[in-house]
């Protein structure tokens, strides 16, 4: 564990707990090989659902493949403390500063935007905004909501935030600012607990649909960073392709 | 418009197509001139890198005319005569600002495939090189759109032939960039170059450039070995000599100074290491067969690089790396950083140092592109490289 950087504390990553012995090289082989197909699969199907599905669970066995765990341990290693919480971290480097980075988060009506499991956050004061996500498949209601407070606002440094009593998520988090080294401009750290609906079940069935929240931060970390350093999201979407002369999708 | 399009494991064929549009305002749209074939497209026409679909154009090495251009477009010109790196980058990220554009962190926005495949942060978006890299249509077109253009046009003055300047988008910086990562020391250090295709041909002249001593080309193709003694390589046929012997014996024991693989994860070659990487590649257990980048390990100098310009997919067992160890030596690889060697390699051509087509065997219009994939993959006819004109 290295020491902290800019005086913001010690670096404070999850324990990687786990209980799986390592896949001999066939077997990872195996994982790696039904994971590229079912990966390719899932991207190619047309269906939204099948597109999660089957290309979650391929992403998620060449996964176990490059890492080598078992199917269980790596099922059992989402993060969770004693409390059942579920702990996601994930860090992204943009080239511009943390004051405007800071700027950004700060205005937490934005967040949707960076965020996509996130609905919307209405702001009701200084401290208290409410959030609303959409419910994860199989949930019903549709969405669920709940609402925050702000534990520490520090200009260029740090946001944290904590749900309050009655929270049907009960969650809390936190963003860091820091200079990174050199003219990279500055890292920003994102850590997500939260309780997941369904317990753990919920957790690794959320995770095997592609859903997996670790997954998601990282996509919306990038997202963020192409926002702030292009301007612009780089897309084929529409592009010329043989599908559209067949009548199929471009 | 017509474009190559894969269909499918070992199918290729024309088809007539939507014109591309411009999709963002930082975009361009450029008629294709010249497209060729190149040696990875081959690893896409047998499917072992994934993530192609039906309908996707093929191609990454192209040039042509600026027909249109985005609002936010600021340097390029619509009329411009124009050669694009295969590899795109948004220019202004981190790596990109340091001259790594083959790493550029914003061009590829399937950045999450990628990394569930490789395990590891995705390279660049490519041209027309599967969904794992983007799924950018490609340049086997009569036109291509062109993302990032203004980082990604370069513009060719116009007494310069196709011919000559093509090669700048993929295999001569490929070549040069392999030879570069040798730090051959002028006058002394003795280079090997595995494969003699298209980009081993760009290598053995780049490190001749570079003041290689010797450069010594390994392949099994007659006629590629012709064209590497044409420069004034020596050449050891493979499949008639033992290629780690004949190596120390043309370097008085002491192996190349420099070794660099130009064949990547196809390789043919035999011995039970072989045999074993075509049966798990067959099974679809690996993507990679390694004889070449063992052979380069096994024969390089002590204190010499191994240096790997060759397509890798995932996961390589069997590699010596206790050899690697044992003789202290420095592995170089990655995709090339094309952007930053388009202008230096240029004034090169320009000055009469290389002219880059020789390479060309073969020339024909885009609908016999498919015919000329199979030429090319089974390296009949003599087929080194093959240039293919979109409007004949
Ligand atoms: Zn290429
Ligand atoms: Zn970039």
């Amino acid at each position: 564990m290295t020491s902290g950087k800019a005086g913001q504390g010690p670096v404070t990553a999850p324990d990687h707990a786990s209980t799986g012995a390592t896949m001999p090289g066939a077997e990872r082989a195996m994982f790696g090989a039904a994971g590229a197909f079912l990966l390719t699969a899932g991207l190619r199907s047309g269906s939204p659902f099948q597109k999660l599905l089957i290309g979650g669970l391929g992403a998620g066995l060449t996964a176990l493949a490059v890492r080598g765990r078992s199917p269980l341990a790596t099922a059992l290693k989402i993060q969770q403390d004693g409390d059942g919480h579920v702990l996601v971290s994930e860090a992204v480097t943009i080239g511009k500063s943390a004051d405007g980075l800071y700027a950004v988060w700060r205005k937490l009506e934005n967040l949707p935007s960076l965020m996509k499991h996130l609905e919307r956050v209405e702001v009701l004061d200084e401290r208290r905004s409410r959030w609303t996500v959409k419910a994860p498949a199989g949930y019903s209601g549709g969405e669920v909501s709940w609402e925050a407070e702000l534990t520490a606002d520090e200009p260029g440094r740090r946001i944290a935030w904590q749900s309050l009593p009655g929270a049907q998520v009960e969650n809390s988090g936190e963003v860091l600012f820091r200079a990174a080294p050199g003219d990279r401009g500055t890292e920003v750290a994102v850590h997500l607990n939260y309780r997941p609906l369904g317990g753990s079940v919920g957790a690794v069935v959320a995770r095997i649909a592609g859903q997996e929240p670790s997954q998601q931060l990282r996509d919306d970390l990038m997202r963020f960073k192409r926002e702030q350093e292009l301007g612009y999201h780089p897309t084929t979407e529409g592009q010329s392709s043989g599908r559209a002369s067949r009548g199929g999708k471009a | 418009m017509n474009a190559i399009i894969w269909q499918g494991t070992n199918h290729v064929g024309v088809e007539t197509v939507p014109d591309p549009t411009l999709l963002l305002p930082t975009d361009a749209i450029v008629r294709v001139t010249s497209t060729a074939i190149c040696g990875s497209d081959l690893h896409l026409l047998d499917g072992f890198i994934p993530s192609m679909e039906k309908g996707d154009i093929l191609g990454h090495e192209f040039m042509g005319e600026v027909v249109e251009v985005g609002a936010d477009v600021k340097r390029v010109r619509v009329g411009e005569r124009v050669i694009m790196p295969f590899n795109l980058a948004c220019g202004v990220c981190d790596p990109c600002r340091r001259g790594l554009f083959s790493a550029c962190d914003n061009s590829n926005p399937n950045h999450r495939m990628a990394e569930a495949l490789y395990g590891a942060t995705s390279a660049s978006g490519l041209f027309g090189y599967s969904h794992l890299f983007g799924g950018y249509a490609g340049g086997q077109a009569q036109f291509v759109r062109v993302p990032f253009a203004d980082v990604s046009c370069f513009a060719i003055e116009s007494d310069l032939r196709d011919d000559s300047v093509l090669f700048l988008t993929d295999i001569f910086p490929t070549g040069f960039q392999a030879a570069e990562n040798c730090g051959i020391v002028p006058g002394r250090d003795v280079v090997a170059v595995f494969g003699a295709g298209p980009v081993g041909q760009f290598a053995l002249r780049s490190a001749q450039m570079l003041g290689a001593a010797e450069v010594i080309v390994v392949d099994r193709v007659t006629e590629r070995l012709r064209l590497a003694e044409a420069a004034g390589a020596r050449t050891i046929n493979y499949e008639q000599t033992d290629v780690l012997v004949a190596l120390r014996e043309a370097t008085g024991g002491r192996g190349p100074d420099h070794v660099i693989d130009a064949v990547g994860l196809e390789a043919h070659g035999h011995g039970p290491g072989a045999l074993l990487d075509t049966a798990e590649q067959k099974l679809r257990l690996s993507f990679d067969r390694i004889t070449a980048l063992r052979w380069a390990i096994l024969s390089c100098a002590k204190g010499g690089t191994v240096s790997m310009p060759g397509v890798y997919g995932g996961l390589v067992d069997k590699l010596p790396l206790g050899a690697a160890f044992s003789k202290g030596l420095t592995l170089k690889m990655g995709q090339t950083h094309t952007h930053r060697y388009v202008r230096p390699l240029l004034e090169r051509i320009q000055q009469g140092e290389i002219d880059p087509s020789f390479v060309i065997t073969h020339r024909a219009p885009l609908s016999q592109g498919p015919e000329l994939y199979k030429t090319f993959r089974d390296k009949h006819d003599g087929c080194i490289k093959v240039v293919l004109d979109p409007w004949t």
